[in-house]
């Protein structure tokens, strides 16, 4: 079945095809559409959700977690400022082991106020227990958030989960998309079945009890181990949806990267237009590549040094800065996995796309004769830079 | 199923369970509580009725009861919060501000 949406539209159709028990429901720019266009589907009876319009981020995470907890299948959108104000119920719901779905449409945050993408809000909150999967397109969007719930209901896993996509780009952009029959879809989620929850009558429970230090540790260890497991469940919800959709997606995708010398790492809509300077570059027998992060938590460490293992110079494109003074999140994650190889590429950061910031193939382009200049004379320069910012000095 | 009882400060984290989750009501009897305490309540038998609204009132199990008959309060259990007051149809609770009644 195939359709014309929006990033958000195809988000709260996989929404409606789930239905959700609950719903907590806040607006905030660029997600705002999620919750109202499946406020429309609540409205007509089409899915029977319990929406929750609440007064704050902070008090839709608790309604879901709450929900959750109960028993329910629960899920909300948002981004940005209101990403951050549900923080502190991001580590609750993951260290409550609470499998929540959180549709996150990647946006600045503050200050100066700015509505437009990047993905300062998602990396934030990147060590608070969540998976995390970033979607290229409005496909992948949806596909994302159908493979959420499997990937973190289950038993071994338990962690909630946060499907990301570019606000605007891809959240506001009318694509053509492969959707499926909503009876596919729910035989693919399954019903969500607890072994625990606080509702199961003939088993009371006390959720979120005060975890002091003699059991806190334990209980950090058991949600680490639960991320590490996430990995192999996230691999095969891929290979299940593959069987229903025909769409195959790994922790990763590696486009162009047999044979690839130079390659770039990067997260989300900026991809396609990357892999349309990979393909002119190849046009002249350039062996460029790309690495697309589909997964970021749990982070594909060791496939990743796998996929770059032989190549000879490598960016890392942050779309958000961390102000770690030493490059930006995707490249910290991505050199620490690199160390263990035997042989390093040369690797450089470049944060990029801040607050809507445009990128063009011919940037891309340029990051590549960076990348050709480091790979002859095994001079990196200076490792991390940015680019597309007005400047008296240009880099990159 | 891990019984609370089972669970102690030796456990291995292998043997926790996810999240800290509970599986069984009335723990609190295993922690004593009462040293929090900032305000406390004073039973006065003469004037109780023994209807027995404080007692499930009470978050913290802290009235206990035998024979049909609501006995003093159990301190060890008891935060102050004067629900108990509150909820007592008839002057047999008071409240008192610190932690030990006078
Ligand atoms: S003050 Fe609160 S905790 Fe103490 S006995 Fe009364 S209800 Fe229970
Ligand atoms: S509510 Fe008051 S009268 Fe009733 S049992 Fe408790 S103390 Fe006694």
């Amino acid at each position: 079945m195939s359709n014309r949406l929006t990033g958000n539209e195809a988000v709260a159709y996989a929404m409606k095809q789930v239905n959700p028990d609950v719903m907590g429901a806040f607006p905030i720019t660029p997600s705002t559409e999620i919750p109202e266009y499946f406020a429309s589907y609540v409205a007509n009876g089409e899915v029977n959700t319990e929406y929750v319009t609440v007064e704050s981020e902070h008090s839709s995470m608790s309604v879901c977690l709450a929900a959750q907890a109960a028993g329910a299948r629960s899920v909300c959108a948002t981004s940005s400022c209101g990403l951050a104000l549900m923080y502190e119920l991001l580590y609750v719901a993951a260290s409550c082991r609470l499998p929540v779905t959180l549709a996150c449409v990647n946006r600045a945050l503050s200050g100066p106020i700015n509505i437009n993408n990047d993905h300062s809000d998602s990396m934030g909150a990147r060590d608070t227990g969540w998976i995390q999967i970033y979607a290229e397109n409005n496909q992948e969007a949806y596909d994302n958030f159908l493979m959420a719930m499997p990937i973190g209901e289950t038993p071994s896993v338990r962690l909630p989960v946060m499907t990301c996509m570019d606000g605007f780009i891809t959240s506001h952009a009318v694509e053509n998309i492969d959707l499926l029959e909503t009876d596919v879809v729910r035989k693919f989620i399954g019903e969500y079945n607890p072994e625990n929850y606080l509702l199961k009558k003939e088993n009371p429970l006390a959720v979120g009890p005060y975890d002091v230090s003699p059991y806190y540790m334990e209980h950090k260890v058991q949600e680490a181990e639960a991320m590490k497991a996430a990995k192999a469940r996230i691999l095969e919800v891929a290979a299940e949806f593959a069987n229903i959709s025909g769409r195959r997606y790994g922790l990763f995708e590696e486009y162009r990267m047999e044979d690839a010398q130079l390659a770039l790492v990067l997260i989300g809509s900026s991809a396609g237009t990357a892999k349309a300077a990979v393909d002119k570059l190849r046009e002249d027998g350039i062996k460029a590549g790309l690495v697309k992060i589909r997964v970021f938590r749990p982070f594909p460490g060791e496939e990743l040094a796998l996929a770059l293992a032989n190549t000879r110079a490598v960016a890392v494109m942050d779309k958000s800065e961390g102000f770690s003074a030493n490059g930006g999140p995707l490249f910290a994650e991505t050199r620490s996995a690199l160390y263990d190889l035997k042989e390093r590429p040369y690797l450089i950061d470049i944060v990029y796309g801040l607050g809507g910031r445009d990128i063009k193939v011919e940037d891309f382009e340029k990051v590549f004769g960076r990348l050709a200049d480091i790979a002859v004379t095994g001079e990196t320069g200076p490792v991390y830079t940015h680019m597309g910012q007005r400047s008296k000095e240009e880099i990159a | 199923m891990i019984c609370a009882k089972d669970i102690n400060e030796r456990t291995p984290w292998q043997d926790l369970t996810p999240g800290g989750e509970i599986y069984e009501p009335g723990t609190a009897r295993a922690f004593n509580t009462g040293a929090w305490r900032t305000h406390t309540p004073v039973f006065h038998p003469e004037t109780c009725k023994h209807c027995m609204l404080c007692v499930p009132f009470c978050p913290d199990n802290a009235i206990p009861v035998k024979d049909g008959k609501r006995l003093d309060f159990n301190y060890m259990h008891c935060k102050g919060c004067g629900i108990c007051e509150n909820v007592c149809p008839f002057p047999a609770i008071t409240m008192v501000s610190g932690g030990v009644a006078r």
